[in-house]
């Protein structure tokens, strides 16, 4: 539980595996394969993909469209079957691990209630989850004040902007305590500008709460920022093409994305993607990624 | 004090939201009035609004029984249809069979016009017999209601009822916190072309009988005697009908959704 992310211990991208070993498994995923439309034409979305995630951890999955990176978290949520392999999310079966309320899920749109005010719409969860009305309000009060959005309790969510719904988003998916957080490009309709502080504010809300967080971008600059290890993937059909652990210290600050070794990581991050996209000619690394790298180099 | 301050300015915007269409009708009653005669107009194609008030108070015993029968038939039809449709929204939005069965139906249903069974109506009732009346108003409102209805509970995004799938939640709980909320705002619209229909649907099945003070009644044998101030009084009556069902609808409305419309204000 207690696992924070160690400071500097990679060697090799691979050279963390003992020190996993050792702390408890949040996902273990062995064999994994999706195939849309099986009997038809299939559409191959991820094949024989294996990851394992440990707690405390803060993992992205990289990729260029159609690696299926989506696919994956949504298997891991048991939002869609598995055509083979399984998953595992705090040692039971996906399914299970759903219906036990083992994770939070954020997606990229917020898909807030309007109908519901903030306060509520956080709560939501505790609802279905029959929570007292009193615990319920304690802990949407807690949460909106941990995304700073205790004085909005009141609003409804079309009087806010994305970045706010987002963190609201979040806020909901933490109401009920869930060890693992899965967001699936939660912060990729919005400017980089907010973006950058959402980074910065889902770190500190990643260390408070101690939440092992599965997180699909396909920002680079994103990816090495907030994660302990990211995970390149590659299409057609998905795979999980290399491992990347990032090794910047903790807390990471606006001051991190001006160190020397963020632009070597992002660098890095980005050959391997690079490697993929002159296999399949995907669009893949955004443009102003691109000047920051090349910048530096 | 700032609560008080903040309703007297909503009171305040309300008048000034309500001032230019009032202008407009006190304009056009008076233009009605005095336009007529200096055009020449005939009194029998148009009364003045005037004489159409004299004929209200002149009348009034029959016609204050007439409003109170007619509206009575299109509230009773209101009712029964819309509570029908609604009740039938639910089942074919739960049970897909029952969707697959009875949708094709009710969207056909909903693109005929019903009031053409009018005429048919007395004969399966008895034309003295309100219900005649109250079957072509339930008739009239049951498919939009049930297909607006179907529409708001099953038009959910989709996101949506994977984050309630995310929470294990039932289906009784995605009902209750996320189908029923979406489908509201689409019933209530549904209601407010209902409650217009009601009105219309009892007007228009009187034509082809019913009680002699009833305004349809009236309305028709006024008209065919050529007494049309008499009838126009009759048709007053009738757009006051219609006009306390569609604001009882939007009173009900705002009393029950209020977020939507501040919502659709904030657009």
């Amino acid at each position: 539980m207690t696992a924070q992310p160690q400071p500097t211990s990679s060697s090799a991208p691979s050279g963390s595996s003992e020190r996993r070993t050792s702390v408890r498994r949040v996902v273990e995923a062995r064999g994994l394969g999706k195939t849309f439309d099986p009997d038809g034409a299939g559409v191959t979305a991820l094949e024989n993909v294996d990851l394992e995630v440990s707690a405390g951890e803060f993992v992205s999955l990289i990729g260029p469209s159609g690696c299926g990176k989506s696919t994956l978290l949504r298997l891991i949520g048991d939002l869609t079957d598995a055509t083979t392999g399984e998953v595992l999310v705090n040692g039971r079966p996906a399914r299970q691990a759903r219906l036990g309320r083992e994770y939070g899920m954020v997606f990229q749109a917020p898909v807030l209630m309007d109908w519901r005010t903030v306060a509520r719409n956080v709560e939501l969860p505790l609802e279905v989850m029959r929570f007292p009305k009193a615990e319920r309000e304690r802990r949407s009060s807690r949460l909106l004040r941990l995304v700073e959005l205790d004085d909005f309790a009141g609003k409804y969510p079309w009087q806010l902007s994305g970045g706010m719904q987002q963190r609201v988003a979040i806020a909901r998916a933490l109401a009920f305590d869930p060890k693992l957080l899965l967001m699936d490009e939660p912060f990729g309709a919005l400017d980089e500008m907010t973006r950058e502080r959402m980074n910065l504010e889902l770190m500190r809300i990643w260390r408070e709460t101690e939440t092992t967080i599965l997180f699909v971008t396909h920002s680079i600059p994103e990816a090495v920022f907030l994660s302990t290890r990211v995970v390149v993937m590659s299409p057609r059909p998905g795979r999980i093409n290399r491992v990347i652990d990032i090794d910047l210290p903790h807390p990471r600050t606006f001051d991190t994305r001006e160190q020397r070794r963020y632009f070597e990581l992002v660098i890095e991050v980005r050959e391997a993607l690079r490697g993929i996209e002159m296999a399949v000619d995907a669009d893949g690394g955004r443009p102003d990624e691109r000047i920051v790298a090349e910048g530096l180099s | 004090m700032a609560a008080m301050n903040v309703g007297a300015r909503r009171v305040a915007n309300r008048a000034t939201d309500l001032a230019p269409p009032a202008a407009t009708a006190l304009l056009v009653l008076l233009a009605w009035e005095f336009g007529l005669t200096a055009l020449g107009v005939q009194q029998f194609l148009l009364p003045r609004p005037t004489t159409i008030l004299a004929s209200l108070g002149e009348e009034w015993d029959v016609l204050s029984r007439g409003v109170v029968y007619t509206g009575g038939e299109a509230l009773l039809g209101f009712v029964v249809g819309c509570g029908a449709g609604i009740l039938a929204a639910f089942a074919t939005a739960r049970w897909m069979t029952a969707r697959e069965a009875l949708m094709p139906i009710a969207i056909a249903a909903n693109s005929i016009p019903i009031i053409a069974f009018a005429p048919i109506a007395g004969a399966w009732f008895g034309s003295q017999n309100p219900s005649a009346r109250v079957a072509i108003v339930t008739l009239l409102v049951f498919f939009p209601v049930m297909v607006n209805t179907v529409r708001g509970l099953t038009f959910v995004e989709p996101a949506s009822l994977e984050l309630m799938r995310s929470y294990g939640a039932t289906d009784g709980q995605v009902l209750r916190h996320v189908r029923i909320p979406n489908a509201l705002p689409y019933v209530f619209t549904a209601l407010r072309v209902a409650a217009t229909l009601a009105v219309i649907g009892a007007v228009i099945g009187e034509y082809f009988g019913g009680p002699r003070f009833s305004l349809g009644v009236f309305i028709s044998s006024e008209a065919y005697v050529f007494r049309y101030p008499n009838a126009w009084a009759a048709i007053v009556l009738a757009c006051v009908l219609g006009i306390l069902f569609y604001g009882a609808v939007a009173l009900a409305e705002w009393l029950v959704i209020p977020w939507h419309r501040r919502r659709q204000q904030a657009r």
